[in-house]
């Protein structure tokens, strides 16, 4: 029997009984990172990163989570389990899980470049892996971050001078964090949504490093902090809480703003170009160094690029989950 | 082109108006007159010739990419435009270059003398010395068709604030055949006589859909009604001896219409007329359907000349003993037109579009419902004070169209939009009863919300039932309500009829596909309206 299966409920373990990131409901949960369509609700138990963790009590509630350090080693059943950084969101993990001397990694959402703020991917060895597709197209190739930042702080400066607020359109999770540190706080304050906010103050509270934020709530008075960069959850962007800040400019902080189309839809005035899953060679690349001999391609361009992977050479299978609340037409990625 | 595509970006970045007519002025005050001649070119449908064919765009850039064929195949319809598909797969450049707009213009002019090997080193060669978006813009000029949120309006306002000049008399400026490459910033903009050209067209002025109830425009008396016409918005054009036909998409028709030739052998020059270019049938317009077998067709043959011959119905006159009319109010145009159409002898090409008389809304609202009857898609209400304006304002002319056939019809294939629809389904394939059998016919892309295209976008990647390139077949489940202007009988079409303007009018999620329409309701929708 093989180390990994896929059934109806999600990846399962039948070694050490155990799914990862199931969409129903299971006794025990090993979860990769807190994203609503990896970390859901309903499990008798979850086991995540202790960097992942706060964040999904903050999300789930009253539940039962158990922790691991990156790189500890678990034995589950008669499997050993290990987690390793993904780089996709602070505490976002690969689950390596072996039996037997078959080793499977389960890589969740990923990138391999480093955000400044999430533990950097780590390649891990195995014999299959299964890998996200969300960006797995050749027009999808990013930008150094450093790039994107005096982008994004171009623009604000350049609403700051004309007196319009900067209100940046992002996922509250992750995303919003990094374009934080990525910010250039002489130009003014950085403003949040109250969505990003509570997600700002758990991951603080876990010690997190991020810079100084305003809560912008529902009675706050923009005028009190003139200059801002409002982050907020791109539906939050032209409602009536943000109509309150007067002369402002929309932009949206997305890899899916790599295409033009997308981004005249989505974006309002700007977008950038920025993601927290793999672009095309990063996920070439990733796969590359894990010496797999499997691949098993989840959601994203699923069709195209296991195809491609097996022109390549590869022996890569279509792996069909429930996994992507990350498409073009939804608020993350 | 770094110039040129600072203004592309300055104006791609923004949804605002203003910011784009502010960029649009500073490039048409800084930038080389040669190159805001093209800018102005481009931005107005005129494009230069087509350098290079796409098969061999996607094959180069496939290979430069070093990706397989059929993978830029794939990432094409994903992305919804090739310039920007080729733009995206291709690696870095290396050393950049920069050449005006002119020089890529010209250089893209040249490469149609040349053989296929040196076209090929060429534009491998550009591809690699652009940045991403001059690269873009550079295959944008390569493949043709430059959409990118400037209208001809916007841009009209900008040269007109940058040259200090009136708007109109610079929407009339930029009318007719002037050709880029000839042409100079002095002639088409700077110089005293727009009219120097005895070709150029004046502006058309042109409607908004009556959206209220008629009532409300007041006393019927001030106004006047003609009918709607089916057919191509057109401006006849008898100078200096010569005549020229115009249509309202700018494009010079002169030589489709032969017939027009014998105007000037009944209406004086220094003419301007406006009016609809229709088939002439016995005493009445044919409909669409015999219009448009001309449409498109550069010679005409003697046969489709007397089985469809064109007319000008003209309803206004803009130009009159070679004295602009356009000021005049719309009753004494009108008098002066019914005045010397009233000598034209009765196989003229060109004839008076009647009025069509009324006392009350209410009366002219039971005229508008037999608009089909006299082959017209409905009423044109125009104030009778009313100027000539350019472009389309509200106020004083309104179109008050009959309303749409409609037909209730399941949604069998769908299809991925282009440019801002890209990534979506938009594009759908409907079909109608026949027994157990659904037969499709008709295509619709437009009349739903973006929110209602993301809806069936998602619908649409969890039932599609087998993939056809980049056409999917999909579970017949939807009922859309389909509306449209007319019906003929078709014999290019399996449903044998093919619909004017068809649009999705309505998402039928009341309807199970068991009730959608059948064919036989559209056979009769044809026996009446055909």
């Amino acid at each position: 029997m093989s180390a990994l299966t896929f059934t109806p409920a999600g990846i399962y373990c039948p070694a050490g009984d155990f799914y990862i990131d199931p969409w129903k409901p299971v006794d025990r949960a090993l979860i990769t990172h807190g994203h609503a369509d990896h970390a859901r609700w309903g499990m008798g138990s979850y086991l995540a990163t202790d960097v992942a963790a706060p964040v999904m009590r903050h999300r789930l509630g009253d539940v039962s989570i158990d922790t691991v350090g990156y790189g500890e080693t678990l034995s589950i059943g008669a499997a050993t389990v290990s987690f390793h950084p993904a780089g996709h969101v602070p505490g976002s993990a690969q689950i390596r899980v072996e039996v037997a001397g078959e080793v499977w990694v389960a890589s969740g959402d990923y990138k391999v470049v480093d955000d400044g703020l999430s533990t950097p991917f780590e390649p891990v060895k195995c014999h299959h892996f299964i890998t996200e597709s969300t960006f797995g197209l050749p027009v999808f190739r990013w930008q150094d971050q450093s790039v994107i930042a005096d982008q994004i702080n171009d623009w604000w400066a350049g609403c700051k001078a004309a007196g319009k607020t900067a209100f940046l359109g992002c996922y509250a999770l992750g995303k919003a964090q990094r374009l934080m540190s990525m910010l250039n706080p002489e130009i003014g304050p950085i403003l949040t949504h109250t969505a990003i906010e509570n997600t700002n103050a758990v991951m603080r509270a876990q010690g997190i490093a991020l810079p100084d934020t305003v809560q912008a709530g529902a009675e706050f008075d923009h005028k009190a902090h003139p200059g801002g960069l409002v982050l907020a959850p791109p539906s939050a962007l032209g409602s009536a809480w943000a109509r309150r800040f007067g002369a402002q400019e929309n932009a949206f902080a997305s890899g899916w703003m790599a295409l033009r189309g997308i981004r005249r839809r989505r974006a309002g005035d700007r977008g950038f170009v920025i993601s927290d899953h793999a672009d095309w060679s990063g996920l070439l690349s990733a796969i590359k160094e894990t010496k797999a001999e499997n691949i098993y391609v989840t959601h994203g361009y699923t069709e195209i690029f296991t195809r491609y992977l097996n022109d390549q050479g590869w022996n890569a299978q279509v792996l069909q989950t429930e996994f992507g609340g990350e498409d073009a037409e939804d608020e993350a990625a | 082109m770094k110039r040129f595509a600072a203004l592309f970006n300055a104006i791609d970045q923004s949804t605002k108006t203003t910011v784009k007519v502010a960029a649009l002025t500073d490039y048409f005050q800084q930038a080389p007159e040669e190159d805001r001649i093209w800018t102005i070119a481009i931005f107005s449908g005129r494009r230069p010739k087509r350098a290079v064919n796409t098969t061999r765009l996607r094959e180069w850039g496939a290979e430069l990419a070093g990706i397989p064929r059929w993978l830029f195949e794939e990432a094409y319809p994903i992305v919804g435009d090739l310039a920007e598909t080729i733009a995206l797969v291709l690696p870095p450049p290396g050393t950049e270059t920069d050449h005006g707009l002119t020089h890529w213009i010209n250089a893209l002019r040249d490469l149609s003398q040349v053989e296929e090997p040196e076209r090929k080193a060429f534009v491998l060669n550009a591809w690699a010395s652009l940045d991403p978006t001059q690269r873009f813009l550079f295959n944008k000029l390569l493949t043709g068709g430059f959409r990118i949120g400037v209208s001809q309006k916007l841009m009209t306002r900008a040269l007109a604030r940058a040259t200090g000049k009136d708007e109109a008399e610079m929407a009339h400026r930029l009318m007719g055949d002037w050709d880029p490459a000839t042409t100079t910033w002095a002639q088409l903009i700077e110089e005293d006589d727009p009219a120097a050209n005895a070709s150029r067209p004046y502006p058309f002025y042109l409607a908004y859909a009556l959206e209220d109830a008629p009532e409300d425009l007041g006393d019927p008396g001030d106004w006047q009604a003609d009918w709607k016409w089916d057919g191509i918005r057109g401006q006849l054009i008898l100078r200096g001896g010569e005549h020229f036909v115009w249509s309202r998409g700018e494009e010079l028709m002169t030589d489709r219409f032969p017939e027009l030739a014998r105007a000037r052998d009944f209406i004086p020059d220094g003419t301007v007329l406006d009016g609809e270019l229709l088939a002439w049938g016995d005493n009445a317009p044919q409909n669409f359907n015999a219009l448009q077998k001309r449409i498109g067709r550069k010679t005409v043959p003697k046969k489709l000349l007397t089985e469809a011959p064109v007319i000008l119905y003209a309803y206004d006159l803009l130009e009159w003993e070679g004295a602009d009319m356009r000021q005049k109010p719309l009753q004494e145009r009108r008098a002066t037109l019914e005045n010397f159409c009233q000598n034209l002898p009765n196989d003229a090409p060109v004839k008076l579009s009647p009025t069509v008389a009324f006392d009350t809304w209410e009366a002219l609202g039971d005229t508008r419902s037999t608009s089909r009857d006299a082959q017209a898609e409905g009423l044109m209400l125009k104030r009778k004070d009313s100027p000539y304006l350019t472009g389309r304002k509200k106020g004083d002319w309104w179109k008050w169209k009959l309303d749409p056939l409609t037909i209730d019809a399941v949604m069998i294939y769908a299809q991925s939009g282009h440019g801002r629809r890209a990534n979506l389904f938009t594009d759908f394939t409907f079909a109608v009863w026949k027994g157990n059998e659904l037969v499709p016919f008709t295509k619709a892309y437009s009349g739903l919300t973006d929110e209602e295209f993301r809806k069936i976008t998602a619908w649409v990647k969890k039932n599609t039932q087998q993939r056809f390139g980049p056409v999917r077949q999909v579970t017949p489940h939807h009922v859309f309500e389909i509306a449209f202007e007319g019906i003929q009988a078709s014999t290019r079409h399996k449903s044998g009829v093919a619909l004017r303007f068809p649009r999705m009018s309505r998402w039928r999620h009341d309807k199970p596909v068991t009730e959608a329409n059948s064919l036989d309701d559209l056979n009769e929708m044809l026996s009446i309206y055909g």
